[in-house]
């Protein structure tokens, strides 16, 4: 994603940094001179910004429950008040078709869908979903993916064995099918595992399924990581000491291995994200009356001949934030690569 | 009636229930309001000049069984108008007249007994199925026999009452009738026997439940493999996921245009597998001549203005309705069902059907100009602060409520809006969304403890009964069973006891046990079991090469009388 020339740029601010600074500033510092990673970041602001303004916007400006129907309701379009839902008036009078884009930001600027609710605030309300999921599960995948990768790759032995197998397993079903079939059994009476309980319609069901799905994409590699760091000496020199295996990942492994989490952060931010809005769209993600980008999406189908709008805005949410969390996460990756100031020291 | 398959067929038979439900089309009954609706037409004679030529219709799936003893629905029903004849048939004609009965395989309409209990039909002679053999009275009392030998999903119910049908319905396999059903082959006559009169049991005989086959049918479901049937067609290949092929059926001599008329087209071709969307676009271009499956809304301002002249629209013996649980909370609560009924502007769910020409806002159980309709509204229009006063007077306020909706589009927008509206009378709603497939069976389980859904009830045929006393009888009701069709879970013994008093008055004196009717309905309004939400309409989409479209009340278009030449 990121240009030879961003690299380069990347790897002589890292240098510019200072021998003194700490590798996270001087990763901060190689992102910030990377233009492509700070659009991406700006742009991503932008639309958090916006998503979490969206009381603010469905409240004050339009001024509209974008949770309420309003089938019978009216708008004022162009001075002149008209219904949300208007009726066909011509030939044979059939068909109902919901108001369209007004590009008035107090009244239905990206028009309604079929239930006569404010596109642009369901927009925003979906966004607030699907980017808290996706970042929800991205960090749970992560933080599970880190303690399963340590473990195996520490201990090594049975323990490594029973855990890859596990991945193995996992990975072994087609993604979307897993979450289909996860999404369909917990969807019906929730999630009841022990201390943990999540309604059927809890927002935190979606996060729980994505997050489980992709726990061996990001373990698998973490794993491999600490298997290569177990030879190295300063870990031998732990071990000389006395330290206990707790101490030892705490201390020792876990620093090296957060480097590829964090870049795979972002990059698990977008994934998650197209796939919560997948399975919205087939119905087995976030459950109505909650929005998300995927929901919106479904809802456009219905209405793709007369009002194409609301599945290619709900589209373009999608598809710029996923843009900018990758291009973003290419940024972190070159940033905190070592190799990335090795070539640019060459 | 509709598309349910046959689990839900067999989950009808269970239950006892008489009519049938879901997403599909019934009974029309208002006059087509399409440009080339021709009502009546079929009476003229048969036009030669339009013989011939191939029929192309589209479907997104086949309709199950080719089985006319099992399959129920809505589909197929529409195609087994042209393979098979009962002993009495619907008159094959558009509008209003097509719920008369009139004889088909008989030579006239039976004689009956004093008592109401004793059919006795005169078999026509020279009438013969597809593969030359002549139709008999061993055939019949064969078919009747079959009926429940294949545990027939209204066998139970629609033909329980002949005489032997209970020990039938007991142990199927060695289903005897001989008391019951008595043919005279000398004669050519065929007695049909009730344990009491029932005043609905032609209309029952005129279902495709009731078609003659031939006496050495398999009692077993037939599948896919096509019975010989009697009349102008003949399925010669059928996949449910590919196509089916009708051809006309070289044994057919037309005996009576009232009850099975030659058909037009040499060749009927079903295809299956295309999407509404891409089916609609197929009879645009000429590339198909109907579509089985409801048109997708976003295409009908463009079917309704640019293709006027193609499209037809024809009222339905029907309605989407909220079965209310009353065993449940909060609608175990008198106040809290009344609230329901204010609750609802059911204009808006008209929008969402597809508008004022599609659908019609419904205050009644039984739909307009059927039989037993009383034209009454008591709750006329939405007032949510009155369904709030009554929910907070239920004491129900903040309960939670779910409710259960079927995955297609429209379902699903029904269901939105219906959450949205609990919550705004004081309740925490939810909208649960489940596969079509089980959703009919799902929501009549009592073990589910479904509060609230929204369903369909399609007519089976012209009677008050078939919405009233199936939907709310106590017989209908069966705790823990999938095929529990008074979803509502209502049971009055004194409204039971008025609604077979309407049903015996209805033998002698129909006026006086509509006017009965009437009342029933207006009762059970007041006791808020249902809240009828509209009455739906049936669009056809018609190629600009087809003619003489004819809307059968009962059966829909009669799609082997079109003219494609």
């Amino acid at each position: 994603m990121t240009s030879a020339a961003d690299k380069a740029r990347t790897a002589a601010a890292g240098r510019a940094a200072g021998p003194s600074a700490g590798p996270w500033r001087r990763a901060l510092a190689r992102l910030r001179r990377n233009r492509s990673a700070v659009i991406a970041a700006a742009g991503l602001l932008l639309i958090v910004l916006a998503c979490v303004l969206a009381p603010v916007y469905a409240g004050a400006v339009a001024r509209t429950d974008p949770f309420t129907s309003n089938a019978s309701g009216t708008a004022i379009v162009d001075g002149q008040r008209v219904p949300v839902l208007a009726q066909s008036t011509e030939g044979l009078g059939l068909g109902v078709t919901p108001i369209g884009p007004t590009w008035d930001p107090g009244s239905y600027l990206l028009g309604a869908d079929n239930q006569g609710r404010d596109v642009m605030a369901r927009l925003l309300y979906g966004g607030r979903n699907s980017l808290l999921i996706g970042l929800s599960s991205a960090l749970l995948c992560c933080a599970i993916a880190t303690v399963l990768g340590v473990v195996a790759g520490y201990f090594g032995g049975w323990i490594d064995a029973v855990l890859s197998r596990f991945f193995d397993v996992v990975w072994a079903f087609p993604v979307y099918l897993l979450a289909i079939c996860l999404s369909v059994v917990l969807l019906t009476s929730g999630l009841h595992l022990g201390p943990i309980h999540i309604d059927a319609g809890s927002l935190a069901l979606p996060v729980v399924i994505i997050a489980l799905i992709y726990v061996p994409y990001v373990a698998r590699p973490l794993r491999g990581q600490v298997m290569a760091l177990r030879d190295k000496e300063f870990l031998h020199a732990a071990v000389g000491l006395g330290a206990s295996d707790l101490r030892i990942m705490r201390r020792e492994v876990l620093p090296n291995v957060l480097p590829t989490v964090v870049v795979f952060l972002p990059l698990m931010t977008a994934l998650n994200m197209l796939t919560e809005s997948a399975l919205s769209f087939l119905s087995v993600g976030v459950q109505s009356p909650d929005a998300s980008w995927g929901t919106i999406i479904n809802d456009g189908l219905a209405l793709l001949y007369t009002r194409p709008a609301i599945t290619l805005a709900a589209g373009l949410c999608v598809g710029l934030t996923a843009v900018a969390l990758n291009v973003l996460g290419d940024g972190v990756r070159d940033a905190l690569d070592p190799n990335a100031r090795l070539r640019g020291g060459a | 009636m509709k598309r349910i398959t046959a689990i839900a067929a067999a989950a009808l038979l269970a239950a006892g229930a008489a009519a049938c439900s879901g997403g599909g089309a019934s009974t029309g009954t208002g006059p087509a309001t399409g440009a080339a609706a021709q009502p009546g037409q079929a009476a003229a004679g048969f036009q030669e000049q339009h013989k011939g030529g191939t029929l192309r219709l589209l479907a997104k799936a086949g309709d199950g069984t080719l089985d006319p003893h099992i399959n129920y629905s809505n589909g197929n029903w529409q195609i087994f108008q042209a393979l098979y004849d009962g002993l009495v048939s619907f008159r094959k004609t558009g509008g209003e007249r097509s719920y008369d009965i009139v004889p088909d395989l008989a030579q006239e309409l039976p004689q009956v007994s004093a008592d109401g209990t004793t059919y006795t039909f005169t078999l026509r002679k020279g009438v013969a199925f597809s593969t030359g053999a002549p139709v008999t009275a061993d055939d019949v009392v064969a078919s009747f026999e079959r009926i429940f030998r294949v545990s027939g999903p209204t066998s139970g119910t629609f033909y329980a009452g002949i005489v032997g049908a209970a020990d039938c319905v007991k142990k199927p396999a060695g289903c005897t009738l001989d008391q019951g059903v008595v043919a005279d082959a000398a004669a050519g006559t065929v007695t049909i026997k009730l344990v009491a009169p029932d005043p609905e049991f032609l209309q029952k005989l005129a279902l495709p439940h009731a078609a003659v086959l031939p006496k050495d049918t398999p009692a077993k479901d037939q599948g896919t493999s096509p019975i010989p049937g009697t009349g102008p067609y003949q399925v010669v290949s059928y996949d449910p996921n590919k196509q089916m092929k009708l051809v006309r059926n070289p044994h057919f001599k037309e005996w009576s245009r009232d009850a099975q008329p030659q058909g037009y087209p040499d060749e009927i071709d079903y295809a299956y597998g295309l999407t509404p969307e891409a089916a609609v676009t197929a009879v645009q271009n000429g590339q198909a001549d109907w579509i089985f499956d409801p048109l997708p809304a976003d295409r009908l301002t463009e079917i309704g203005t640019q293709y006027a002249q193609q499209a037809h629209v024809n009222a339905l013996a029907a309605f989407w309705y909220i079965p209310v649980n009353v065993n449940l909370a909060p609608f175990d609560k008198p106040e809290a069902r009344e609230a329901l009924q204010w609750a609802f502007d059911k204009n808006a769910m008209v929008k969402m059907f597809g508008g004022a020409n599609v659908a019609q806002p419904a205050c009644t159980i039984l739909p307009p100009a059927f039989p037993g309709h009383a034209d009454f509204c008591d709750f006329p229009r939405q007032d949510l602060a009155k369904a709030k006063d009554l929910v907070q007077k239920s004491g129900t306020a903040g309960q939670e409520v779910s409710v259960v909706v079927a995955d297609d589009e429209v379902s699903k927008q029904i269901g939105e809006y219906v959450r949205s509206s609990l919550e705004q009378i004081g309740y925490q709603a939810k909208l649960k969304v489940i596969s079509t497939n089980i959703h009919f069976t799902y929501i009549q389980n009592t073990r589910n403890k479904v509060q609230l859904s929204v369903s369909q009830w399609y007519a089976d045929y012209p009677a008050a009964s078939n919405f009233l006393n199936v939907l709310l009888s106590c017989a209908s009701f069966r705790e823990g069973s999938d095929a529990s069709i008074n979803i509502s879970g209502y049971c009055d013994k004194d409204m039971d006891a008025r609604m077979a008093a309407a049903m015996k008055l209805g033998q002698t004196d129909q006026a006086g046990a509509d006017r009965q009717w009437g009342e029933i309905d207006r009762e059970l309004m007041k006791r808020g079991p249902i809240v009828p939400l509209f009455n739906p309409k049936q669009i056809d989409f018609v190629s600009r090469n087809v003619g003489n479209y004819q809307f059968h009340a009962q059966f829909h278009a009669l799609l082997d009388q079109l003219w494609v030449k």
